[in-house]
């Protein structure tokens, strides 16, 4: 529940229940009544009339009801999505972006390029059971043929929709509109609702992902949740919009970074799959990690990264086999919780890999676009700009969000803080936050309302500023300097603590964290050695202000890349004295 | 008190079981409402549209794709063999005269003058499904197939993989605390669904698939152990198309575990009754977990009831089974439900509950990590 008190936003009360999506209940708004029941009797006002409706007041001086209701929605597995291109890195990517923006998850992508020859096409096609289908190709007055075939294929496989046999499958085409007059006619056949819209690559220099972006909206609410159980009473509760919840967590994230002017990254660890989202310059990317999870794909990961490189983030002897066996036994009963301490440190070892390999990913997906060509001069050469060039660079990254279980419920925030930091290896000044309920899905649909409160929301309640991190990019040898720093404060504080000026100076491998108290501002003077860098180059200070937070300031001369020693007697030292350094298990 | 739900797996000596055998597609159902049916009746059967050859015959030709319809020497719904041509150039005044031979025996499907493609239909892919357990037709989906009910035993397992398979009982290991080792794997018990104990080792998996083994249900088996026998890592547990030739089903998890003594009391009671049996798992959305269906006689004493719906509500008495370590494995039952959350050892706060072992002493475990057995 979000209320206005004494001229401010804020988040007063939650309540939750279980989803009754399945059988037998197969009504999602019972779970919604259930869950505003409990605000209800925690708030003491009457949000449920005897209908079992929300009730809705009738003015301002109306002590019963709400104003609004927004919802989002993850149901049923979410919007699943086959996306396809002619060109496997260009269209077809640009297809994907589109896909992944709206919220959805990409189950594959089909491109005339893939490797795959088309009766593979066709047979994957065949297989797959996706929600709606989006088809891109060729740029405006450009070659039609290809994205013809491409449509070719999908037509013949008809691939079938997951909701019924009477469902007629959405697709959306968005792609040369010279080929639209062929597009419409491959697919004149009984099982299809096409759609068109704009080119969403227009041109090889131009995404326009806008217009495709809004109709998977469109459709996601008009067929796939029409077909959901008790959908349809759903939308004609809600105020806004129902989006896919990733949507709205990407709506949210882009009114933070364009409120501040930052960059920001946020990351969602679940039990099956990782989102990575990120705003750099505007330009915003979502990528979900199918299987890279904390539970149902905990093996995945393991498998994926390697147990020997879960391990190296192990400061405590453990049996192999034994681990083997209990990340399977955590895969087949996903919703056990660790209850030693031995446990809960494997498990954040295991998450540590997940998000490492879902920000590679993320970052490998999230570039300029592919296939501009470009007039280069001599310094371009030689900064190394490129077209598909990642975006996410980790110096420019100014905010890293952390949301999901493992990262959201360790039971320290220390926790949280350390498994950032080794896992995205952010460079230069970057400040730490964390989703304290998973409330930015809520405030992302609220945004579309009324942007001013969701976003005081945002930053009162919503996320939790656990601190700012400052890290020397660069390698050096263990305990050779790496980096002096100085702090003035410039605000105190919310709390009684009173935070100091303080300076000192760091070796490379060590890892520091300084008292700066949350709602506390400093300015933070790093003068880096020879080697390496925060961000105006090799061995040249810098002087940024931070936030201050539960964890204050960490300060990180442990190096970039970050690269624990190969020894296991050095690495599980350093493990041990960075853990001790920042208080990560007490 | 504030109640707690855990899900659970069945362990049942009597119930009624249904099954819904439905194709993936429509087709024609082959049995009728009241059929008496064995596992190895087809309830239905379909033919599944043949695969699609696409062939890009206007390039092959190096023609405009608009000129492709009049160069094609066969139309769309002609058959063709592989080999044979269906479409020709015109030449050079009549000479040098390109010809496409069909990539694939099938029909003509469609000949696109958008892209000049071709796409080839090949024949349709018979696929038929069985009753699986022998019962009685209690329910006939149109054109889709039926559900079949039957008076059995059933064990729900954690895990498995491997399809459907069918076989008799047979009892390798004599107690439930027992590893199934290679020695207790023997040639009379091709197959058969062999029952073990504790956890089932390499070599009587490698023993059993030599032998012809139908089905090995035990207790646990080290994740290495699975990894070998199926070739690769499981990243996630979505199961059941494996072609291994055996079907694997633990009943308690991975590692050095007995399988629950209860679970081995009831299979070993039907010793050389025929069993029903799949390794599919699913985790996710929709969890399905491996079953060993034991068909009873109808006559047999003891009315068959359908298990009460209980809700999978956790109270004092209830039986539950410890699913993560450090007590991972143990049972007992339900002795008290502390409403306020606990401190756990990691450090975290949960809501936990007091379980007295079965096999004596009184452990607090979260909530989360116990599991109901069902009866």
């Amino acid at each position: 529940m979000l209320e206005k008190k004494d001229g401010h936003w804020r988040q007063t009360f939650r309540g939750e229940a279980p989803t009754t999506v399945e059988e037998p209940l197969a009504d999602v708004t019972m779970g919604v009544v259930n869950s505003v029941t409990e605000l209800q009797e925690l708030s003491g006002r009457k949000l449920i009339d005897n209908d079992g409706k929300i009730i809705r007041r009738t003015s301002r001086s109306d002590p019963n009801g709400c104003d609004i209701y927004v919802s989002t929605s993850s149901a049923g597995g979410g919007l699943q999505m086959m996306v396809a291109g002619v060109v496997k890195e260009m269209t077809a990517e640009s297809a994907k972006r589109a896909a992944l923006g709206a919220g959805a998850i990409v189950m594959d992508t089909i491109a005339g390029n893939d490797k795959r020859k088309p009766h593979e096409q066709i047979q994957r096609i065949r297989e797959l059971r996706p929600d709606m289908v989006l088809i891109s190709g060729g740029t405006d007055g450009g070659d039609q043929r290809k994205v013809v075939e491409i449509a070719e294929l999908i037509a013949p496989a008809k691939p079938r929709p997951r909701f019924g046999g009477e469902y007629q499958l959405p697709l959306i085409y968005a792609g040369n509109r010279d080929a639209t007059a062929a597009i419409r006619k491959v697919f004149d056949a009984p099982g299809f609702d096409l759609s068109v819209v704009d080119n969403l690559r227009p041109t090889l220099e131009r995404e326009n992902l806008g217009p495709a972006r809004e109709k998977i909206h469109d459709v996601f609410l008009e067929h796939v949740m029409a077909h959901a159980p008790g959908y349809d009473k759903l939308i004609g509760w809600a105020d806004a919009p129902i989006m896919p919840t990733p949507g709205a967590v990407g709506d949210i994230l882009q009114e933070i970074a364009k409120r501040r002017g930052i960059n920001a990254v946020c990351v969602d660890i679940g039990g099956a799959t990782t989102d990575v989202f990120s705003v750099y310059d505007g330009v915003f990317n979502r990528t979900v990690s199918a299987n890279l999870g904390m539970s149902y794909s905990i093996s995945n990961v393991c498998a994926e990264a390697g147990l020997d490189q879960v391990l190296r983030w192990v400061h405590v002897d453990m049996d192999e086999r034994e681990l083997r066996n209990r990340v399977k036994n955590k895969m087949i009963r996903p919703t056990t919780i660790p209850q030693t301490l031995e446990a809960l440190i494997f498990e954040q070892a295991v998450a540590r890999e997940a998000l490492r390999l879902a920000f590679i990913q993320h970052r490998a997906f999230a570039t300029n676009l592919k296939g501009v060509q470009q007039q280069r001069t001599v310094g371009d050469v030689f900064s190394q700009q490129e077209a598909g060039s990642s975006l996410v660079d980790r110096m420019r990254m100014d905010l890293l969000i952390a949301s999901g279980g493992v990262l959201s419920h360790a039971p320290r925030l220390e926790q949280t803080a350390a498994m950032l930091l080794d896992s995205f290896e952010p460079e230069g000044f970057t400040e730490l936050a964390k989703d304290s309920i998973f409330m930015m899905p809520h405030l992302g649909v609220f945004a579309s309302v009324h942007t001013q409160a969701a976003f005081e929301v945002v930053v009162k309640d919503c996320l939790v500023v656990l601190g700012s991190a400052v890290c020397a990019k660069g390698q050096g040898k263990t305990g050779k300097p790496c980096f002096a720093w100085t702090m003035k404060v410039v605000k105190q504080g919310d709390g009684p603590t009173k935070d100091a000026d303080a300076s000192g100076s760091l070796n490379c491998g060590d890892i520091a964290q300084i008292q700066l108290s949350a709602g506390a501002e400093a300015e933070i003077e790093a003068k880096p050695e020879r080697g390496f860098d925060f961000g105006q180059g090799p061995g040249k200070p810098v002087t940024r202000k931070v936030r201050g937070g539960p964890l204050g300031v960490v300060l990180d001369a442990r190096g970039r890349p970050l690269e624990l020693p190969k020894d296991p007697a050095e690495r599980r030292a350093s493990l041990n004295k960075w853990i001790k350094a920042l208080h990560v298990y007490g | 008190m504030a109640k707690a739900y855990t899900p659970g797996l069945r362990v049942s000596s009597r119930s009624v079981y249904r099954t819904r055998r439905a194709l993936p597609t429509a087709g024609k159902v082959q049995v009728a409402m009241g059929d008496r049916v064995q596992g190895s009746t087809v309830v239905a059967y379909t033919q599944l549209e043949g695969d699609v050859t696409p062939m890009k015959v206007a390039s092959l030709l190096a023609c405009p794709p608009k000129d492709l319809p009049g160069l094609m020497l066969k139309k769309v719904g002609d058959s063709v063999k592989q080999d044979e041509p269906i479409a020709r150039s015109k030449g050079v005044f009549g000479m040098m005269k390109t010809e496409v031979k069909a990539a694939a025996t099938g029909t003509i499907e469609s000949v696109s003058d958008s892209s000049g493609m071709v796409l080839l239909r090949g024949a349709p892919l018979p696929i038929q499904i069985m009753a699986h357990v022998p019962g009685r037709v209690v329910e006939v989906m149109a054109n889709e197939g039926a559900v079949i009910e039957t008076d059995a035993a059933l064990v729900q397992g954690i895990f498995g993989v491997g399809g459907e398979a069918r076989g008799p009982i047979m009892l390798a290991c004599k107690a439930a605390e027992e590893e199934l080792h290679e020695d207790l794997i023997r040639p009379e018990m091709k197959g058969c669904v062999v029952i073990g104990g504790a956890r089932m080792t390499a070599a009587s998996i490698a023993k059993a698939k030599s032998i012809g083994v139908a089905a090995i249900v035990s207790g646990g088996m080290d994740d290495a152990d699975l990894r070998d026998f199926l070739g690769y890592d499981l990243g996630v547990a979505i199961t059941g198309s494996e072609k291994c030739g055996l079907t694997l089903i633990l009943t308690e998890g991975f590692g050095e575990i007995a399988m629950a003594r209860r679970t081995f009391d009831l299979l070993a009671s039907h010793k050389g009754r025929e069993a029903s049996v799949n390794g599919a798992t699913q985790i996710r959305a929709g969890v399905m977990r491996p079953e060993i269906v034991i068909p009873l006689d109808a006559a047999a004493p003891g009315a068959a009831e359908s298990a009460p719906d209980t809700g999978g509500e956790l109270a004092p008495g209830v039986w539950v089974r410890i699913i993560r370590d450090p007590h991972f494995g143990l049972l007992g039952t339900v002795s008290a439900l502390p409403s306020k959350p606990a401190m756990l050892d990691s450090g975290g706060k949960a809501r936990v509950l007091e379980v007295a072992l079965e096999r004596g002493g009184t452990v607090t475990v979260p909530r989360a990590n116990v599991e109901r057995i069902e009866t």
